[in-house]
């Protein structure tokens, strides 16, 4: 009952995205303000239709309607209230109804925000936003339905239909088999919508920017509209890949955060499109400057995130991660084709209405140092599909499968992450317009020195890998030219206004938001480049098997085997924990538990590390394995992760930085003024 | 004044031009660094059949797929040496979806005692995922013993939907 409510829901929010399509297309054509004001009911509408279906999915799930597939394939009755809510997106279908939903609550957004100051681009912006939920619902709807049910057919066959077919029984599961054990973590709450909010935020860029094609407003006003979504999308889409990597750190065991596998290079390459795209629209909203560049960047993402949810489903590409494989692949490649050559063409059909007579001036100004921005990201991008793609024409033209690893993506792109952490070092120090080699200089010199400190203070402690000491300096030359820039303009602010130098920063802040927002995701950037300079450049590991009381000694640290215990939890869990001393000299510095659980149903552990962070490194404990019957001999593999922690610390600050940029300026609204008023 | 804008112009083409310099080598040397990095890093991916076969040539370095044999797991606690052997199952996708997706296929392949088989070798921490009928990628190179030994060993089980068929509730 309650899933034919929900799948109802579906059907009808498919009808509506069709209507939606049809009248905003004849109803912006026609200019019929009653055609369109139906086109925009219809687009409002999926929203609430698709809360139900997801609400019945919820209540399905939470309350253990074990006879649907979804809910028997993703929950079991031990499984925390939390992860029978994560459940939503623990499997195919439930994870597509969730992007049907976020995605028709974007559009729900737009339409009610702002219908009448937007009538140009809206009934477009409609049409492109629907087409995409239309898609995504025919998928749903008719390939990947989450409430199908079991029945069981007289001669003793299992069947999933959505209604009970003649000649059958329904089924009646007591249990479900419950959500694979490694993503019952906390990371499986955040990471999968955090993933989708980017993913489907920038749909919404993409509709204004192929709206303003269409229709022949080609001026910078869909980029302004949409400049705090894609900065909202982007937020997003960097926060899932960060809480997928901290999640991997946390149970994959071996302090992985990121392994180069195609499921999540399918997920950064929007990420670095985006990024360019961020860029490219500052500078066309400061300088007039790369406006086909900028809306090219955008159709990329947007493809690049249909392309990405292609990748991981179709089942095309070897990977670790779980997905299922199904027969949606080949609907998702006509899908792109349509939106890819569609936008691509409209962008060409525009190409003259869009050139704008700026120019480039000057080799050493800011938005040259942008376009090289674009150009090494455009590379990076270029890499991860070079490698992502590589098996699949390999095999094409040679009969024989080749594939790369991380060491490929390693040594490819990580000269080009260098020169972008360069780069975002020198662009605090440029100006917009003319510039010369020697004015940068003179900005320059100051921070390139001082940030010498920091690969001179690592020599003396003993480092001594020049490629290292050239990151750990290029990662203090983007932190200080950025803070250099700041406190010079404080300090010019401060003599100017006779304000003390906090009043000063908070009023330049309050200011230029985008300024500051962006340079504390810089810093944030550099930090994070710090603690995977750490981990990839000093990780120390060290191994052994000891009885109680025995000691494995690693970077001047002590661990101490005192005990180990085994015991059942009350949710279907063998749990076992050793409890490990880890001190330095005759300093107690942290007890530690590091384990394993086994899941008796699916048959399946998972690695439990214990660790003590701090800022300087982290101590990473895992228990190999145990002599089971007198435990008194464990084996322990431990690692040593320097500065990993401001992976995290850094990750914190990009997200508080791209707040600051988001946070609206009261200043700004006549921007928002509706377009009849200036015409 | 036609005349200095004629000049700002070229001035102006001139600069452009440099930037199509600036990025054709950029670009020169992105394609560089691809080729470069691919020649020192690709290597093939066979299945088990083909790496007995002999189809690795003089490779250094090859990715080879299977499924593991749970009860051929031989784990040295003091030293960390895993031991494993895996057996044959299609490299083709297509293929595997014909014959009924991963999971059938894995199945069907661990009990194949006919499916070539191939002993693996690797030193670490034993994965949570390494057991019966797991597909194991590895990476790594055949030995002269012909025991592959494994530098990086992934794990995957196929999710369980797939094969999901519910046990019942007594009617």
């Amino acid at each position: 009952m309650i899933g034919g409510v929900g799948y109802g829901g579906l059907v009808i929010a498919l009808v509506a995205s069709l209507t939606a399509v049809i009248t905003s297309i004849y109803g912006a054509r026609t200019h019929s303000a009653a055609v369109l004001e139906s086109a925009r009911r219809a687009a409002k509408v999926t929203f609430p239709l698709l809360t139900i279906s997801i609400l019945a999915l919820l209540y399905l799930l939470v309350s253990g309607h074990f006879e649907y597939s979804y809910v028997y394939q993703t929950t079991d009755l031990e499984m925390p209230f939390y992860l029978k809510l994560a459940a939503l997106w623990g499997g195919q279908e439930g994870s597509l109804l969730f992007w049907c939903w976020l995605l028709a609550g974007f559009s729900f957004l737009v339409v009610i925000r702002r219908w009448k100051s937007e009538q140009d681009l809206l009934p477009w912006v409609i049409a492109v936003t629907s087409f995409t939920l239309l898609f995504f619902l025919i998928l749903v709807v008719f390939f990947e339905n989450p409430f199908l049910r079991y029945f069981i057919t007289t001669d003793g066959e299992v069947t999933r239909a959505l209604f009970q077919p003649m000649m059958t029984a329904q089924a009646n599961p007591t249990n479900g088999a419950g959500l694979n054990p490694l993503l019952r973590h906390f990371g499986m709450v955040f990471h999968p919508p955090a993933l989708y909010l980017g993913f489907t935020g920038f749909v919404i860029p993409f509709a204004y920017a192929v709206a303003a094609l269409i229709s022949g407003h080609t001026d910078d006003q869909w980029l302004k509209l949409t400049r705090r979504w894609s900065l909202a999308a982007w937020l997003f889409l960097s926060l899932g890949l960060v809480l997928g990597s901290r999640w991997a750190y946390d149970v994959l065991g071996w302090g992985g955060y990121w392994g180069w596998d195609p499921v999540e290079i399918s997920a950064l390459m929007p990420w670095l499109t985006g990024t360019a795209y961020l860029h490219s629209a500052v500078t066309q909203e400061k300088r007039g400057l790369f406006k086909h560049w900028t809306i090219a960047l955008i159709i990329l993402t947007f493809c690049l995130v249909i392309f990405g949810t292609f990748l991981t489903r179709s089942g095309l590409l070897s990977s670790v991660h779980a997905f299922s494989q199904s027969a949606i692949g080949p609907a998702f490649f006509v899908f792109i084709i349509i939106m890819f050559t569609g936008s691509l063409g409209l962008l060409l059909y525009r190409w003259s209405a869009l050139r704008s007579g700026e120019q480039i001036n000057s080799f050493f100004s800011r938005e040259s140092a942008f376009l090289f921005n674009n150009l090494l990201f455009i590379a990076i991008l270029l890499i991860c599909l070079t490698g992502v793609l590589f098996p699949i024409f390999s095999e094409l033209l040679t009969d024989r499968k080749v594939t790369v690893g991380p060491p490929f993506y390693e040594s490819a792109a990580g000269p080009l992450f260098a020169l972008l952490l360069l780069l975002m070092g020198i662009v605090p120090l440029t100006m917009w317009g003319v510039s010369t080699a020697k004015n940068l200089g003179r900005q320059l010199w100051r921070p390139a020195l001082v940030a010498l400190a920091a690969p001179l203070a690592a020599l003396a402690s003993g480092v001594q890998k020049w490629i290292a000491l050239l990151a750990v300096w290029l990662v203090f030359f983007a932190v200080f030219a950025t803070l250099w820039d700041t406190s010079r303009a404080v300090s010019l602010r401060a003599s100017s206004h006779q304000e003390s130098a906090w009043k000063a920063f908070v009023a330049q802040v309050r200011h230029y938001r985008r300024r500051y927002g962006g340079y504390l995701i810089h810093i944030g950037v550099s930090l994070m480049a710090l603690g995977i300079i750490g981990i990839e450049f000093f990780q120390t590991t060290t191994q052994g098997m000891i009885a109680v009381n025995e000691t494995l000694n690693l970077s001047g640290y002590t661990f101490t085997y005192q005990k180990l215990e085994v015991f059942d939890t009350t949710d279907g869990r063998n749990r076992a924990l050793a409890t490990v001393v880890i001190s330095k000299g005759d300093l107690l510095l942290k007890t530690v538990h590091p384990g394993r659980d086994y899941y008796y149903a699916s048959q399946q552990s998972v690695t439990l590390p214990g660790v003590r962070s701090t800022l300087a490194d982290d101590l990473y404990v895992i228990l190999v394995d145990w002599q089971p019957i007198t435990s008194e001999g464990a084996t322990l593999k431990i690692f040593r992760n320097p500065l990993i922690n401001w992976l995290w610390i850094g990750s914190g600050i990009l997200v508080l930085g791209t707040l600051v940029a988001l946070w609206p300026a009261g200043e700004r609204k006549k921007i928002m003024l509706p377009r009849g008023i200036d015409q | 004044m036609s005349e200095d804008l004629r000049a700002v112009n070229s001035r102006q083409r001139f600069r452009i031009n440099k930037f199509v310099i600036g990025g054709v080598l950029l670009l020169a040397a992105v394609v560089l660094l691809v080729i470069t990095s691919l020649k020192g890093n690709a290597q093939y991916y066979l299945t088990v059949e083909e790496l007995t076969a002999g189809k690795a040539g003089q490779s250094a370095s090859v990715r080879v797929s299977g499924v593991v044999l749970g009860d051929t797991i031989r784990y040295d606690q003091q030293t960390l040496d895993l031991t494993f052997s895996v057996a044959h199952i299609p490299g083709d996708n297509d293929e595997i979806e014909a014959l009924g997706g991963l999971a059938s296929v894995l199945h069907s392949a661990s009990l194949d005692p006919n499916a070539a088989r191939l002993r693996v070798k690797y030193s670490g921490v034993k994965p949570d995922l390494l057991k019966n009928e797991a597909q194991a990628i590895m990476t790594g190179s055949m030995g002269a013993d012909g025991v592959f030994y494994a530098e990086e060993l992934l794990l995957k089980c196929p999710s369980r939907y797939e094969e999901g068929v519910p046990e019942q509730a007594a009617p």
